[in-house]
């Protein structure tokens, strides 16, 4: 039952602020923080007291395992549950998305001033949704969240966002995105649908459960194409190159918290299904794409990393270093090496971090020079008193400086995907020398230079210095000491590698013990 | 086959609904009052729709000519909630008008009887009778605004192109009886097995072309965004939702009982039609600026949807078209009802307003009337199919219908028809949540909510969110209409 409160309590809390909306501005604003704070506060508990490293480390088991579960009957036509599981995947992930929801909510504490009821409503769904996303593990489930959380994300873009240059108006962008992942989910949906009657043509039964679909025998060309279906609507999402087109604008035209909660959250989601659904389900099929995707992950290295170089809207670069970021990932993913997948996990939980970070920044340095471009920025060092300072943090994270989570995560995924694709790897490490370059082009085109102006402006105030350093020591504290979050993991981790079939890896790095 | 009591007892609902309209015409002749006009027919449609939890017990029977199935059943349901909408509707919207307002529903109660009677048919002549008697009463009902100039164009429109269909209807039916010497469903099924010859595959085909004409299928399907654009809201809403089950219906029984239907040629025609069908609508819509006329494209796009289950034709597809049914009935009572109530304080007479459909009447809406909005949201999320609506279920149903029987080509028809659905649906709801701007406002009543008007469209959104929540209930009730059928 708390893993359904954990769905119901942002749902609930959206309400309640809506209806505060009548008692001033400042209410929903204080609902929605303590709606997040709560969330957080329950995982962090499960966390603390559950048990997530020796669930299933090293056995060969044949069903998966959870930690927690719960699950009722809901369409019993066609054999469809509401069935919640965590383990330690998803509960990192849902950690992640109660941390990140609490400095949203913050962020927009004196950006959002028109409709604040129905801001936080939009907020909190989209958050609620993304844990469905993360609880849930039967496949109708899973996309009904799926969905669900794309219509608040789409309000939010279009109700709060800025209008960029002509041409890109928030609406559009909002449209752009909306229509992109829905096209693309329903495309799982058929897979989704074509497994199920798979399995029903075998068994008799319908079933949309992780665990019974699983064991379903495909012919090698009918889990290829079911395998793809899910590909499309993840790969939109993370998002991979080809089908990328919708990110830069919907992060540069959403407010600042839609963009920490797409770039924190909502990309993680596409990470998130293929770990969970694509890989375990059908491991030949993915085993013999994963050349393709690798390659994919590759471009995107390298495509995000030139783009980000050439942008001039300050949020459009950090949405292209995002597509950078996720190329890793990919590669990763599709490695399935245990070091490379833990790597995934690390490095999911650091670009959250840092784009945050970089995300909230540059709301900051809107809301004080009201431009997002960077043509009318430069020599800003002196003048904003320590969010330059912040800046240099968060830039150096996000280019993978040893010390920041983001290296850890980056080098555990090139060390894992070695063994598999040298090739791959070696040409992905190039991307590290473009990612310090679009990294280095941002602080000197924004912070030094000549300046644009004179006078000091605005300072951080309590919240916005706060809110910096926290993320800030999280980067540090997971670049310096990752064990806690590698150990959580590394039983889902595990069971996706035993899955995938890859070849085994010495684990004695990965929880610190022979 | 004589007729007794029980086939008596089974054909209450016409029987009832005929019995109203005499009492309501009756009473016009007596007496003008509008409100209580109205609440004698919503009285007789309330009790022909109690009337079927009798006749539920008796199914599945076979009166002479009618069938009295779960079929029927289930478009009798339908097609009498969609009536005592309009009526409750046709109330808020005619309480302002000038003219003769009672015979509206007199008119609406004939077509009801008409809708019951073409969706239980099982003989050709049962079936001419049902469609006439459906359409006619719609000529009035659409040109009921006469003063206004698109209503008029909209009722003689319909009436002529509609007359034309009927002409093929006929000419099809007689090949039909030429071939076979049979009128009803039965025979011509046996008679023809399932090969056609040229003079049976002309008058199925032209039968088909009949009512496809009524569901506005892609070549057929010009009349629609003008007669939905000009009709009165009420009016408008009747012809989308009941005549369209009905007739979808119909349909759907004789793609079922008759395999001439199933024939090869006649089936990759149809199902060529249903992806016309789902792009056309979709596509047109993208552009429109109003309402009406937007919901007239988006109606024909999702009888695109529904094609494909007749296409398919086996397995869920009777489930599957019944659900989709319930999702698109409940999605359109709710989003006509919203331009209904907002225009209804503009229908003054005979030189009246034209209904409030515009889009930029809706800009910024939310923030003067935020549960109104809401409902139309909700519908609106419904037509496009987004979880926890209904219209995902509908939609969920289609695809695995479709993915079921393995047609990849409809497949992607849908979802594709879906992805451009999308784009309008979206372009309607933000522009319910933009700034308000200063161009003329239009507004729905103050006290909307506490009118009959608005308990239909609250009660309409709420049972949208309730069956995309859950669904259940409404699957096993549609998965023993198709057990009843099959039996």
């Amino acid at each position: 039952m708390t893993l359904f409160w954990l769905i119901l309590i942002p749902f609930i809390g959206g309400l309640l602020c809506w209806q505060a909306e009548r008692f001033g501005d400042l209410l929903p604003r204080w609902i929605a923080l303590a709606t997040m704070l709560i969330e957080l506060a329950i995982t962090l508990g499960l966390w603390f007291h559950g048990d997530y490293h020796l669930a299933n480390a090293g056995m060969a088991s044949d069903s998966v395992r959870w930690s927690m579960e719960w699950r009722v009957a809901w369409i019993p036509r066609f054999g469809i549950e509401v069935h919640l599981a965590l383990d330690g995947l998803s509960l990192v992930l849902i950690a992640l998305t109660g941390f990140l929801g609490v400095l949203a909510v913050l962020c927009s504490w004196h950006e959002i001033v028109r409709r604040v009821g129905f801001f936080h409503l939009n907020l909190l769904w989209i958050l609620g949704g993304v844990v469905g996303v993360f609880l849930a593990i039967d496949l109708f489930l899973f996309f009904f969240f799926w969905e669900m959380m794309l219509v608040p994300m789409y309000f939010l873009i279009a109700l709060w966002g800025h209008s960029g240059s002509e041409g890109r108006t928030r609406i559009r962008a909002a449209t752009k995105f909306f229509i992109y992942t829905q096209a693309s989910g329903l495309v799982m949906l058929v897979s989704i649908l074509g497994l199920v009657f798979a399995h029903h043509a075998n068994t008799g039964e319908y079933s949309f459960a992780y665990a019974t679909l699983m064991q379903t025998p495909l012919s090698e060309s009918t889990a290829m194409w079911l395998m793809l279906g899910f590909f499309v609507a993840f790969a939109v999402k993370l998002p991979v190159v080809p089908v990328h087109g919708w990110l830069p604008d919907a992060h540069a035209q959403a407010p600042t918290a839609g963009s920490v909660d797409l770039a924190g959250i909502l990309l993680k989601t596409a990470a998130y299904g293929m770990l969970r659904f694509a890989l375990p389900l059908f491991p030949e099929a993915s085993q013999a794409f994963a050349p393709v995707a690798m390659t994919l992950g590759v471009i995107g290295i390298f495509y995000g990393a030139l783009l980000a170089c050439g942008q001039q809207d300050i949020k459009r670069l950090i949405a292209y270093t995002s597509i950078a970021h996720m190329g890793f990932v990919l590669i990763g993913i599709y490695a399935g090496t245990p070091l490379a997948l833990q790597g995934v996990v690390l490095m999911m939980v650091a670009h959250a971090f840092s784009a945050a970070g970089l995300f909230i920044l540059s709301g900051q340095l809107y809301e004080r020079l009201h431009t997002r471009d960077m043509r009318e920025m430069g020599g800003l060092w002196g003048r904003l008193g320590s969010l330059p300072g912040f800046s240099l943090c968060f830039v150096a994270a996000s280019l993978g400086m040893p010390g920041t989570a983001n290296f850890l995560g980056e080098f555990l995924i090139l060390f894992g995907s070695f063994p598999v694709a040298p090739w791959v790897v070696v040409i992905a490490s190039v991307g590290l020398v473009l990612a310090a370059i679009y990294s280095l082009l941002l602080m000197q085109r924004v912070y030094f230079g000549p300046p644009q102006g004179e006078g000091m402006l605005a300072d951080l105030d309590h919240r916005e210095y706060v809110m910096l350093l926290t993320l800030l020591v999280l980067v540090l504290l997971f670049g310096l000491y990752p064990q806690p979050l590698l150990d959580t993991t590394a039983a889902a981790m595990g069971e996706v590698q035993r899955l995938f079939g890859a070849v085994p890896q010495s684990t004695t790095l990965l929880t610190g013990m022979p | 086959m004589t007729l007794t009591a029980t086939h008596l007892l089974a054909l209450a609902p016409p029987i009832l609904v005929c019995i109203t309209a005499i009492v309501v015409m009756l009473a016009i002749a007596w007496r003008r009052h509008h409100t209580g006009i109205a609440i004698v027919t919503v009285v007789g449609l309330n009790l022909a729709l109690l009337s079927l939890i009798g006749v539920w017990r008796m199914a599945p029977l076979a009166a002479p000519m009618l069938a009295i199935d779960g079929l029927a059943i289930f478009a009798a349901v339908l097609i009498l909630v969609a009536a005592l909408a309009c009526a409750t509707l046709a109330h808020a919207y005619l309480a302002q008008h000038s003219g003769p307002r009672e015979e509206f529903y007199l008119l609406l109660l004939c077509a009801t009887a008409g809708g019951l009677v073409l969706s239980a048919s099982t003989h050709l002549a049962t079936l001419f009778f049902g469609l006439e008697l459906l359409s006619i009463p719609l000529y009035g009902m659409l040109a009921y605004v006469y003063g206004e100039r698109r209503s008029l164009e909209a009722g003689v429109k319909y009436l002529v192109l509609s007359a034309t269909a009927t002409t093929f209807l006929l000419f099809g039916m007689a090949l039909l009886y030429a071939e076979t010497g049979h009128l009803d469903v039965a025979g011509l099924a046996a008679r023809l097995g399932g090969e056609l010859g040229a003079w049976g595959l002309a008058g199925a085909a032209l039968m088909m072309m009949g009512l496809a004409f009524k569901l506005s299928v892609v070549p057929f399907h010009m009349w629609t965004p003008d007669v939905y654009q000009g009709g009165p809201g009420p009016a408008a809403t009747f012809l989308a939702t009941a005549s369209k089950v009905a007739v979808f219906v119909v349909l759907l029984r004789l793609v079922i009982t008759a395999p001439a239907f199933q024939d090869g040629w006649l089936h990759n025609v149809l199902a060529v039609l249903a992806i016309l069908t789902m792009l056309v609508g979709n596509l047109l819509a993208l552009t429109q600026s109003n309402l009406k006329r937007l919901l007239g494209y988006s109606s024909i796009a999702h009888f695109g949807y529904l094609l494909t289950a007749l296409v398919i034709g086996d397995g869920l597809s009777v489930e599957a078209s019944a659900v989709y049914l319930v999702t698109y009935l409940l999605a359109t009572l709710g989003a006509f009802g919203v331009v209904t109530l907002l225009s209804s304080p503009y229908v003054t007479g005979t030189q009246g307003g034209e209904d409030t459909a515009a889009l930029h009447h809706y800009r910024g809406l939310f923030w003067r009337r935020p549960y109104l909005t809401a409902v139309l949201t909700i519908t609106l999320l419904s037509l496009a199919g987004i979880p926890f609506t209904a219209g995902f279920i509908g939609k969920f149903y289609i695809i695995a219908l479709g993915v079921e029987a393995e047609r990849w080509w409809l497949v992607a028809a849908v979802i594709l028809g879906s992805a451009i659905g999308l784009f309008y649906y979206l372009r309607v709801m933000v522009t319910l949540f933009l700034a308000e701007a200063g161009m003329q406002r239009r507004d729905a009543p103050e006290n909307w909510a506490i009118q009959a008007g608005g308990v239909v469209v609250l009660g309409a959104a709420a049972l949208v969110v309730v069956l995309g929540i859950y669904p259940a209930p409404m699957i096993d009730w549609m998965h023993h209409i198709e057990v009843l059928v099959g039996g």
